[in-house]
């Protein structure tokens, strides 16, 4: 397989290939006749997947640089360049967002009717500037994609979602953007001092990484204005009030996406660059007990919540702030085992909240209620329905033999050492979420006799089983032997955590010849 | 190529496009004395204006290109990069402004031929405004350009809210006038001298920065430019004026008349008054901070189209004035930039509005635009384009302009105040969003047979918003050609200064 991939200068293309595929797509969907918007969308996104499945051959599992770089210049005069490039954090984001865009076209089939163009162009647009954020190795690159992402989102929910949709997209898009101002601020501070000390004015993430250390008179600042855009984005607590009111007005697919996609973004962005750039304030032992105090408050509040949710979507909502809760300690702990396990985390919690948010659309398609005490003995008349929301439940509460029990699992154990208190407290969070989970799918499962309109409901179709299928495959695959996985995250992980925990770097003022540069 | 401005041939060479568009001007007054009746004649001192802006537009661009270096000391008239790019601005926006009228006033029944005269006078004023490398003709100039809107604002001669407006146009912009010259009459008194090149020659050694007389020139200089570019506290009058005015007048006023204005007040700061940056950079600090928060907040609370793009107008002068605090060349660049996509953005929005209504159009709600996406898809397309770009959104021009002017501002030092003016725009967001909250998600009002009005494009106005649309999307992505022109010519006002005043100290030797 990789020799094919070489053969066809695979890596040279591939990731740019993903970025404008999309774009393409969209262009398709807003020109073929009505009938064959939904084809022409599930298609492209199809092709799309297909393309990313060869990063997982020609990955390099080994080398813990960034892989497939590219860099065309973009704005010269500023430094500004194309980069591109994915490592073992960033190659996994990348593939669940090419898996889940196809899924989410299917999942939508029914369920948007009205303004069917506008919402797939939207739908692929979005998913260009997803990827972008994932392989964007520039930060003023990256602080585009991260931006222009928002508003397909804001269309998303705000056209298509429910009752509250206008407060829960304006509520959405303010939220995020003032963080992401903050962050742009900070962004260019970071390119003023590195190109004054360095005589060189580059967005490069390589660049600025290097020579970070002539930032550290702001490095709290600065920091904090990065840890407060990914914060919102993760969401922590306490600034996670968007997402319940997101999740909830937003479509299925719309929905889906949040939670598959772009909650992974905050953490995506501590991971890549919040902590590489400031290690010692990140770890600084004030700035990492306020931290781990809000993902373990995250952990436990979110549990809590969720618990006493009357409406479906909502109680997954709020489990994700829980389990994101997981992946900040993991981060913070920074040991290769608890890192690796955050990243596994991000991408599980992709998988079984992405199919939670699929079964809670299917059962709203068919009854056009998200309240749970609306259902009740679901069990026996829709039994595929019912053994798959059981699974994806195990698998979100963490299940050993389901790829939830992996994550956790890597987590606490490596962040103990650093945070046993903090790790301890967690675990009541796994707890609470066997039991919110339980709960709600023994009142929609169980509960006795179905109710009268929930007696003649249909079982799930071929499509609804289709789209599902491949997170039940991943479900098991990464919950049995998670090797392959582990493998290519490993090299990565240990990277960061060397990164994060190195004695400061000296700055160095020379800057070694990459492909495609050009600087002022 | 040389140019010698001591010579009568010289200043006449370095002064073609003003006697362009004098002459031009002036040929225009007379047909407009000998056709002044019908619609026809109307629509044919239209044209003519078309034709003179355009005319003008040429010499500036051949200047601008040719890049002449002025031999000897300049007396009245800049010679660089920096007044060519900002009269290409103005005359962008004027030209625009005669596209959106030549529809519109005869829709309202405005028939005065005059109006485009007094455009070419104001636009010439202007002119004079960016390119006058002495206080005297700066203040002319925007005495020119002044009483040329103040009669602009109230052409609409059966509207009272336009009478009103141009009253108090002309009133407090005649306060502000005078308020401007006391202050030059004053930096005169401590420099000796009226000439921007000389007076920093004068200020060099930093013997005189600190004495009261320059520090209230400087101060009163800032009080009658802060009228101009409505600046708060100074806006009290702009909401109203550009209420009341018609609309395309206010979009000549929101845009064109203020960056003129910016662009004179960037020389007198940059080259005049660079030394005495300590005197007036925290002044400019504390009024572009409070610019930025109150116009974003009074825009808040607007429900109507053109009351809230009259505040957004403040708002974004705060964002002008950030630039200018930075007191660099890279200042007086992403001044360049940001006046550039900011003329794009708010004519456009305001052409959309022009053809939205009747009457001035000031009873336009933002909720009256519910549901304009299903009706007019591409308006609603055209309308969120510049709100985004207003609201500085990545892939528009505006957010170029809006991250240059962040990179002005920290490049000097100046944190603090680029994370106002993020926050500042996060405001914005809270009035841009919901004109495309109603176009996109709320359904027509089904008792009106056009949601808030008739939509009456006609093709100066479609032209207006279909080019600026398409620029501002352009330049957003790919904004190299004008970064460099922007870059280019603001350094070319610093060098200037550098290349005068070491050739003075020369000569004091």
């Amino acid at each position: 397989m990789s020799g094919f991939l070489v053969s066809i200068g695979y890596a040279r293309w591939v990731l740019t290939a993903l970025l404008v595929l999309p774009v393409l797509a969209t262009a398709a969907v807003l020109l073929v006749p009505s009938a064959r918007i939904r084809q022409v969308a599930f298609w492209g996104a199809v092709v799309e997947f297909v393309l990313s499945l060869g990063l997982w051959w020609a990955f390099d599992p080994t080398i813990a640089s960034m892989q497939f770089e590219t860099a065309v210049p973009w704005i010269p005069a500023f430094g500004i360049a194309y980069r591109v490039g994915v490592d073992g954090i960033s190659l996994f984001m990348v593939l669940l967002t090419t898996l889940t865009v196809p899924i989410t076209v299917l999942g939508s089939w029914h369920y948007i009717k009205e303004k069917q163009r506008g919402f797939y162009a939207l739908l692929l647009v979005l998913t260009s500037g997803m990827i972008g954020v994932f392989i964007a190795l520039d930060l003023f690159l990256f602080y585009v994609f991260w931006e222009v992402m928002l508003i397909p989102m804001y269309f998303m929910i705000g056209i298509w979602g429910g009752g509250r949709r206008l407060y829960a997209a304006i509520k959405f898009f303010v939220y995020t953007f003032v963080g992401s101002l903050l962050m742009l601020v900070a962004i260019l501070t970071i390119y003023y001092l590195v190109g004054r000390e360095t005589g060189i004015y580059s967005f490069d993430y390589h660049h600025l990484l290097v020579n970070i250390a002539v930032a550290q008179p702001w490095a709290l600042w600065l920091f904090l204005a990065f840890a407060l855009a990914f914060a919102i984005k993760v969401p922590m607590f306490p600034f996670h009030t968007w997402l319940p009111d997101a999740h909830v007005e937003a479509p299925t697919a719309g929905s889906v996406i949040l939670a598959g996609v772009l909650l992974k973004m905050g953490t995506y962005g501590f991971l890549r660059f919040a902590v590489p750039f400031f290690p010692e304030t990140a770890l600084d032992p004030t700035v990492a007990a306020v931290i781990v105090t809000l993902a373990v408050v995250g952990i436990v509040y979110g549990a809590l919540v969720a618990m006493v949710q009357p409406d479906f979507k909502k109680l997954i909502a709020y489990s994700s702030v829980s389990h994101l809760g997981f992946v900040m300690l993991g981060i913070w702990a920074v040991t290769v085992q608890s890192v690796e396990g955050a990243i596994v985390i991000m991408i599980n919690h992709g998988v079984s909240t992405g199919a939670l948010f699929l079964l809670a659309g299917m059962m709203y398609e068919r009854r056009h209620t998200r309240e749970i005490s609306a259902f009740g003995g679901l069990a026996r008349v829709m039994p595929a329905f019912a053994a798959i929301l059981t699974l994806v439940s195990l698998s979100s509460i963490g299940l050993p033999g389901t790829n939830g029990f992996i994550g956790e699992f890597l987590v606490l154990v490596g962040s103990f050492g650093a945070y046993p208190w903090a790790t301890g407290i967690a675990t009541t969070g796994v707890i609470f979420a066997a039991a919110y989970l339980l709960w709600a799918i023994q009142r929609v499962l169980y509960n006795g006799e179905p109710q009268a309109e929930n007696a003649s409901l249909k079982d799930l179709s071929a499509r609804e089983l289709g789209l599902l299928a491949p997170f039940i495959v991943l479900i098991l695959w990464m919950g049995i032997y998670p090797k392959p996985f582990l493998e290519r995250i490993e090299v990565s992980a240990e990277n960061f955590v060397v990164q994060a925990t190195a004695a400061p770097a000296t700055p160095q003022f020379r800057l070694a010849a990459r492909p495609g540069e050009d600087d002022r | 190529m040389p140019v010698d401005l001591s010579t009568p041939s010289g200043i006449a060479f370095a002064l073609l496009p003003e006697i362009v568009l004098t002459g031009w001007a002036l040929l225009l007054l007379l047909v407009a004395a000998w056709r002044h009746r019908g619609a026809d004649d109307h629509r044919l001192a239209g044209h003519l204006a078309l034709g003179g802006l355009v005319a003008t537009l040429i010499p500036v661009l051949w200047l601008w290109r040719a890049s002449p270096q002025p031999e000897g000391i300049a007396l009245m008239v800049a010679l660089d990069g920096f007044r060519f790019a900002a009269s290409t601005v103005l005359l962008i926006g004027a030209i625009f402004t005669v596209l959106l009228s030549l529809g519109y006033l005869g829709r309202e029944r405005v028939i005065v031929p005059e109006f485009y005269v007094l455009l070419l006078f104001a636009t010439l004023g202007m002119m004079l405004m960016v390119g006058g490398n002495d206080l005297i003709e700066i203040f002319l100039g925007l005495e020119v350009m002044s009483v040329a809107v103040y009669v602009l604002a109230g052409i609409s001669r059966r509207s009272g809210s336009s009478a009103e407006a141009a009253l108090k146009y002309f009133l407090l912009g005649a306060f502000a006038s005078a308020f401007l010259l006391y202050g030059i009459a004053l930096i005169y008194g401590a420099t000796g001298s009226i000439n921007l090149t000389t007076i920093a020659f004068q200020l060099g050694d930093g013997r005189l920065v600190g004495t009261p007389m320059l520090g209230f020139g400087i101060a009163l200089l800032l009080v009658g430019f802060g009228f101009k570019v409505a600046a708060v506290p100074f806006h009290m009058w702009a909401p109203d004026v550009y209420d009341g005015a018609p609309t395309p007048v206010t979009a000549f006023m929101a845009t064109a008349v203020k960056a003129a204005a910016f662009a004179a007040l960037i020389r007198i700061a940059v080259v005049a008054l660079g030394d005495a940056i300590t005197v007036w950079q925290g002044l400019v600090w504390w009024l572009a901070v409070i610019t930025m928060i109150v116009g974003n907040l009074i825009a808040l609370a607007q429900r109507r189209l053109k009351r809230m793009l009259a505040y957004s107008s403040v708002a974004h002068a705060g964002y002008l004035l950030v630039a200018v605090a930075s007191g660099t060349a890279i200042g007086a660049a992403a001044y360049l930039f940001y006046a550039f996509a900011y003329t794009l953005m708010t004519v456009g929005a305001f052409a959309i509005l022009a053809s939205a209504g009747r009457d001035g159009e000031s009873d336009v709600m933002i909720d009256d635009l519910s549901g304009l996406a299903q009706r007019r898809p591409w308006t609603a397309l055209a309308m969120a384009v510049f709100m985004l770009s207003l609201l500085g959104f990545p892939g528009t021009a505006g957010f170029i302009g809006k991250w240059y002017i962040l990179s002005a501002a920290i490049e000097t030092g100046q944190g603090l105040l680029a994370v106002l003016l993020v926050l500042a725009s996060v405001l914005s967001a809270g009035y841009y969003l919901p004109v495309i909250m109603n176009m996109y998600m709320r359904a027509p009002v089904e008792d009106r047979p056009e949601p808030g009005g008739v939509y009456d494009f006609t093709g100066g106005a479609r032209t207006v918003i279909v080019s600026a649309a398409l620029a501002l999307l352009l330049f957003g992505v790919w904004p190299n050609r004008l970064l460099d022109l922007a870059r280019t010519a603001g350094d070319e006002l610093r060098s200037n200064v550098t290349m005068f005043t070491t050739g003075d100290s020369r000569i004091g030797d």
